[in-house]
């Protein structure tokens, strides 16, 4: 049986793939290079890991603007994780996912970065407000 | 409803000197015909507050700079939310925003506490202090209040630490009694107050020193100059001259470079060997281009926030004071 984890109903479509988690913060102007689709900022967790395709698993949102459309750019490109999981959103990240089509949930009861392993195979569903592990029974 | 824009990619008097090339430049001119198409003022700057025309208490603005929300609605009582470029401009077209956030009373009470026990003694101290509550508030959602300053820091020491507040911390808003807009209110019961000394603020400044390596560029810029800082940096570097393999980039706006030019202050800055910008900011001027073009790689600058983006653009940044950092430009290295 998979395990069901409930969340804040989010946006987006639904989707699967697989956990990549840090207990870090998320900017793609800050902490990414979106040409080659890899963490590259020295001090993030994440730092030389690839993030395309994957379902980034992190503890919120920092820093400016620019993710509300760098999003939209990089899905244009198709160097853009499948979908995003967060402790709590901020309103720059939650526009960004809705212009790039990305789905984004938060809100759940516990930490993200603790439910949640790097390796996990997920099905994430915004509007039913549930993320499955599909690879895990406990 | 007036629409105005933050700072752009190109300066088209200086881009090649700066290594930036055709396309970026075309591309800019694209983007300049399309919003000016639109109605919109191309005041190129992120500083409106400090040179266009700063809103009142209680304005509900949109817009789609950090600094200037924070600003706006920490030191003037202004109402905004972050607003990304998708949504500033939609806020544009139909003169509506979405009324959540910071536009509402509930989430502009105090959840965080901090007592400052040193007064910061210059602008990248002030960043300094910024990046320290943002980095403990992490969350766009925390608003900190501030206590135990001296005297009245000024609008540029503001500036800089709302800069890097929201830089480090997503903090949208923040108060100091008697010194911002608004009463601090705490949301709830009053939570124990975190002290920030002398100690701190040194070991976040160390946390970026290299000193002796050899110095690539120094910027001077996120947020962009004002007028004060302008002199400032002219008294500076008067009578001396930056090191032929270090370069010196200034940015502010159109209307401070105006005005300082029209002062002599650019004279005396450029005759040093710096560049002005006007119009630009230098981490939106393609900085990793920037930086495989020139082959830069250790940068100097007073502004913490930018020391915080360019960690992901291949830059080792270094922080200190205006003085420090030109000093450093003369010889070179960082000291």
């Amino acid at each position: 049986m998979p395990v069901v984890l409930r969340c804040h109903s989010g946006i987006g479509p639904v989707v699967s793939g697989m956990a990549l988690v840090a207990a870090d913060n998320f900017s793609a102007r800050y902490d990414l290079d979106r040409s080659r689709g890899i963490f590259v900022r020295p001090s993030h967790r994440l730092a030389g890991q690839r993030y395309v395709d994957r379902i980034l698993v992190l503890d919120g949102a920092k820093g400016g603007v620019a993710t509300a459309w760098m999003l939209h750019e990089m899905k244009a490109r198709g160097i853009v994780p499948r979908a995003l999981i967060f402790n709590r959103v901020n309103p720059i990240i939650a526009q960004g996912a809705v212009f790039a089509g990305v789905a984004l949930v938060d809100r759940f009861a516990g930490n993200v970065t603790a439910l949640f392993r790097t390796g996990d195979e997920l099905r994430v569903d915004p509007a039913a407000g549930t993320v499955e592990i599909l690879n895990r029974d406990t | 409803m007036p629409s105005i824009t933050d700072p752009r990619g190109i300066d088209f008097a200086i881009y090649r000197r700066l290594g930036q090339n055709s396309a970026m430049a075309a591309l800019e001119r694209r983007v300049i015909k399309a919003l000016s198409a639109f109605g919109v003022l191309m005041t190129d700057t992120c500083i409106n507050y400090q040179t266009v025309l700063a809103p009142l208490r209680g304005e509900h603005v949109a817009y789609g700079d950090t600094g200037s929300v924070i600003y706006a609605n920490s030191v003037l009582g202004a109402r905004s939310n972050f607003e990304g470029g998708p949504s500033a401009l939609a806020a544009a077209l139909t003169g509506r925003i979405p009324r959540y956030g910071y536009h509402l009373d509930t989430h502009r009470r105090v959840t965080r506490w901090f007592r400052l026990t040193a007064s910061p003694r210059d602008l990248s101290e002030w960043g300094a202090v910024g990046a320290i509550v943002g980095v403990a508030c992490g969350s766009y959602w925390q608003v900190p209040v501030i206590e135990g300053l001296e005297a009245i820091p000024g609008s540029d020491a503001l500036k800089h630490f709302g800069a890097a507040l929201a830089s480090f911390g997503s903090v949208a808003l923040f108060h100091m009694p008697g010194i911002t807009a608004e009463e601090a209110i705490f949301a709830g019961a009053p939570p124990e107050p975190v002290a920030i000394g002398r100690a701190d603020i040194a070991a976040f400044l160390a946390r970026y020193a290299a000193p002796g390596d050899k110095l690539d560029v120094v910027v001077f810029a996120a947020p962009q100059l004002s007028l004060f800082e302008i002199a400032a940096l002219a008294d500076a570097v008067d009578g001396r001259q930056i090191h032929p393999e270090t370069t010196v980039i200034v940015a502010t706006s159109p209307e401070v470079k105006h005005a300082a030019d029209r002062m002599g202050l650019s004279a005396r800055i450029e005759a040093a060997g710096a560049v002005v910008a006007q119009g630009i900011c230098f981490y939106q001027s393609y900085a990793r281009e920037m930086a495989e073009a020139n082959s830069w790689t250790r940068l100097m600058t007073n502004s913490a926030k930018l020391v915080n983006i360019l960690g992901g653009y291949g830059y080792r940044s270094s922080l200190a004071s205006l003085e420090r950092c030109i000093d450093s430009a003369v010889a070179g290295r960082v000291l």
